[in-house]
């Protein structure tokens, strides 16, 4: 019998935007992010060509603030956090865990709304002018002396902020209440334990940010001075507060994608992960440690020593977690049969630029060596290895390893391979003369520097151009693949998983039966549906 | 969630409620950190600022907070036992007993109004120290976001035993929702329980 999928049930306008699908949901909030991602995308580019020389060109010291402010408010906020959890979690949770949809479906919808009008708010703050406080928002920049839209995008924000608290409550209680017969908690599939993780701090650390950009607003509108020291306030404080949300929101941007590559890595390597129960309880680990370490950005800022020594200890352990991630992939792949698509060749990349991201994070977290390096290039390396290299290339792998499944086309595979591999390089080239850039002693936030740093930013604005096209590159294909690649069976990469048994694209209801579990996880080898060019067996 | 009976449907309900009141603990835990260090930073003249607070009028207006969750848990009780009048009253009464607790809080700021001890209404000069003016902006900006809080819970209220009393709401199918704002309505309260103290009474 034939089925109409969940993309086949009503084509108007009106049954996308007020559907309760999860599946449809997923891809609205795919959409709007893409175009976020390249909105971001501009303001690099604009910063880059800037960059090329030693002397401001292109913009005024003003105009390249709001352009930094601009990138790293969107890209964090708008991009980043929901990129993982509302588009793949919102289209596989559901399907993973052998539900119909997640236990709020209204509420999804509802959090997709309250999205794009916290991106409306940020689109205002756009076309008003902008920002000029950078991501972070530090007081007494922020309160007293910035002359931009600081309120308007401290809304655009704390609204946003509400969209993650209402998803990831969502998904934690969609986790704890409806998986189906048999699925439990040691047969859940690692992406779906990372997403859990990620819920988990979305719904704790981020009203404290909430309650923070609150206090910034009514200081600029009423004067409320408990940030600022001139009324017998604090900054402090404020990169406190700010920091007790950011770094475990680092985590955010970062659990989904080890969940991701958990998925991609097995498949690759047709074997069961190595070590399931230490990977999935290493998300959860990273989830609550990550809540203890926020002091390490502050270790020049005044905080007590005692503090910074222990932060800087905390900071350390919180590798441990990490590690154990990294070393199970790599004994996954031990003596597997890894076929070369296209999701692998991004995992492998992922892999390679988390550990480099995570190896400079302990350089940073070393006391002693982030007062040398604390706010230069090297920190703005550190984190865009880990968060462009390593959650962005997760996030063109999932692209590729689940879009036969959500959009039923099969995509070129060559094209595919092709796209991993720029971006990798792309991304190296930009991002690895900024290490040493940073160790040299470029600051970060400047546009105007010693002539004796022009060959290393010229290698990294060159790098940028080729990432930037290669990261272009994937959504031509895959959009031609939408009228013209074949049909994708169910199971094309031969995984294992429930969102596999159903058909591709699925059918609105998921399933006609819910599906009973009776096994571990994982359990290959399994056949794919096609014989394909260029698998291997 | 066509397929869940509904006694799963309730715990569902209800879970996704405890994880929205953690996530406003957490919003208010923000303010409570800041209260902790003006506290530290400043200890005399924060003392002496909240001496000068209402804390008459705070008391009064915990009982009221009290007494409406009380009414609150005898709407639910009565909305399991499918009783439309007893829920509607219990509803009612909370609901009531919110807007004595905004009344009293909207005198109260009148009050500190005329003493000059509201920030926004009052010139800096006015306070008795720099510390003191913190104080009190950290005053305003819980109360008024409590109230807020409160605001909200009492529109809730009233909207629900509306519905239950026009019975577009079949009790006691419905006594989950009933339990929904009932927690809501519980956590407004126990904010309050330690907004009282932490602003008016630790000297
Ligand atoms: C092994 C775990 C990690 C450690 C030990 C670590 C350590 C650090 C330290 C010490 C800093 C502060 C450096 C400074 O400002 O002087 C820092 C900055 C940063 N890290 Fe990490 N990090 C880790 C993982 C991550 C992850 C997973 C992400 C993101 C997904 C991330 C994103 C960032 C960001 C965004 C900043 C800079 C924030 C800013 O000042 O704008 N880090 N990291
Ligand atoms: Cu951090």
């Amino acid at each position: 019998m034939t089925e109409l999928s969940y993309l086949e049930h009503g084509h108007s306008l009106k049954s996308w935007l007020l559907t309760t699908d999860h599946k449809r949901i997923a891809i609205l909030y795919f959409l709007s992010i893409t175009f976020f991602f390249f909105v971001g995308g501009a303001a690099a580019a604009l910063i880059r060509i800037d960059l090329l020389t030693p002397e401001p060109d292109l913009m005024s010291n003003e105009g390249y603030n709001r352009a930094f402010t601009l990138h790293g408010v969107i890209m964090v906020w708008f991009f980043l956090i929901p990129s993982i959890p509302n588009t793949f979690g919102n289209f596989l949770v559901p399907l993973m865990i052998g539900a119909r949809d997640l236990a709020f479906p209204r509420l999804n919808l509802l959090s997709w709304y309250i999205y794009m009008l916290g991106g409306l708010f940020t689109l205002a703050v756009l076309v008003l002018g902008g920002v000029d406080t950078g991501w972070t928002f530090y007081t007494p920049l922020s309160s007293m002396f910035a002359n931009g839209n600081v309120i308007l995008a401290a809304t655009a924000i704390f609204v946003v902020g509400f969209s993650s608290i209402l998803t990831g409550l969502n998904f934690i209680v969609t986790v704890h209440r409806l998986r189906c017969p048999g699925m439990t908690w040691g047969r859940l599939p690692l992406f779906v334990w990372s997403i859990y993780a990620t819920s988990l701090i979305l719904v704790l650390a981020t009203p404290v940010l909430s309650i923070t950009l609150v206090l910034i607003a009514a200081e600029r509108l009423f004067g409320v001075g408990v940030f600022n020291p001139a009324l017998g306030g604090d900054p402090l404080l404020y990169q406190h507060l700010f920091w007790f949300y950011s770094h475990p929101a680092v985590y955010i941007m970062v659990l989904p994608a080890l969940g991701v590559i958990s998925e991609l890595v097995s498949t690759a390597a047709r074997k069961p992960v190595f070590g399931y129960r230490f990977v999935a309880g290493s998300s959860i680990a990273i989830a609550i440690i990550g809540f203890l370490v926020w002091g390490h950005h502050m270790f020049v800022a005044g905080q007590s020593m005692y503090a910074s020594a222990v932060f800087s200890f905390l900071s350390l352990a919180v590798a441990v977690p990490s590690g154990i991630k990294v070393y199970n992939w790599t004994a996954t792949l031990y003596k597997g049969h890894i076929a070369l698509d296209p999701p692998f060749l991004f995992a492998m990349s992922f892999i390679g630029l988390f550990v480099v991201g995570g190896m400079t994070g302990l350089i940073l977290a070393m006391l002693a060596v982030d007062v040398h390096v604390h706010d230069t290039y090297f920190v703005i390396a550190h984190f865009h290895y880990i968060m462009v290299g390593g959650t962005v290339s997760a996030y063109f792998g999932a692209l590729h390893y689940w879009w036969p499944k959500m959009m039923g086309r099969w995509l070129p595979l060559v094209w595919g391979r092709l796209s991993a591999i720029f971006i990798f390089l792309g991304f190296n080239l930009t991002f690895f003369p900024q290490f040493i850039l940073g160790y040299l002693g470029m600051p970060r936030r400047y546009h105007v520097y010693p002539a004796e740093f022009q060959t290393l930013h010229v290698l990294s604005s060159a790098g940028a151009s080729v990432l930037g096209l290669a990261y272009l590159l994937p959504f031509t294909y895959l959009l031609y693949s939408l009228r013209h690649g074949e049909k994708a069976p169910p199971n094309p990469w031969g995984a294992t998983g429930l969102e596999w048994t159903v058909p591709s694209p699925p059918p609105q209801h998921n399933f006609h039966e819910l599906p009973t579990v009776d096994g571990p996880p994982y359990q290959y080898p399994v056949e794919p549906d096609t014989k394909r060019e260029g698998a291997h067996g | 969630m066509a397929d869940a009976a509904p006694s799963r449907q309730r715990d569902t309900t209800l879970m996704g409620m405890y994880l929205f009141l953690a996530s406003e603990i957490m919003l208010f835990g923000g303010l409570f950190a800041v209260a902790l260090a003006l506290r530290l930073l400043h200890p005399q003249e924060v003392a002496a600022a909240s001496r000068r607070l209402h804390y008459g009028i705070g008391a009064a207006n915990t009982v009221l907070l009290l007494t409406s969750s009380l009414a609150v848990a005898l709407a639910v009780a009565a909305a399991e036992m499918g009783k439309v009048k007893g829920t509607v009253a219990g509803l009612l009464a909370a609901a009531g007993l919110g807007l004595g607790f905004l009344a009293l809080k909207a005198a109260e700021y009148g009050m500190e109004i005329r003493e000059q001890l509201l920030p926004a209404f009052t010139p800096a000069e006015a306070f008795d120290s720099p510390a003191a003016h913190l104080f009190m902006d950290l005053y305003l900006v819980a109360t008024a976001l409590h109230a807020v809080h409160v605001t909200v819970g009492v529109a809730l209220l009233a909207g629900l035993a509306w519905r239950v009393h026009r019975r577009s709401l079949a009790l006691p199918r419905a006594a989950t929702g009933v339990e929904v704002v009932g927690l809501y309505w519980h956590l407004v309260d126990v904010i309050w329980v330690f907004l009282y103290p932490i602003l008016y009474l630790v000297r």
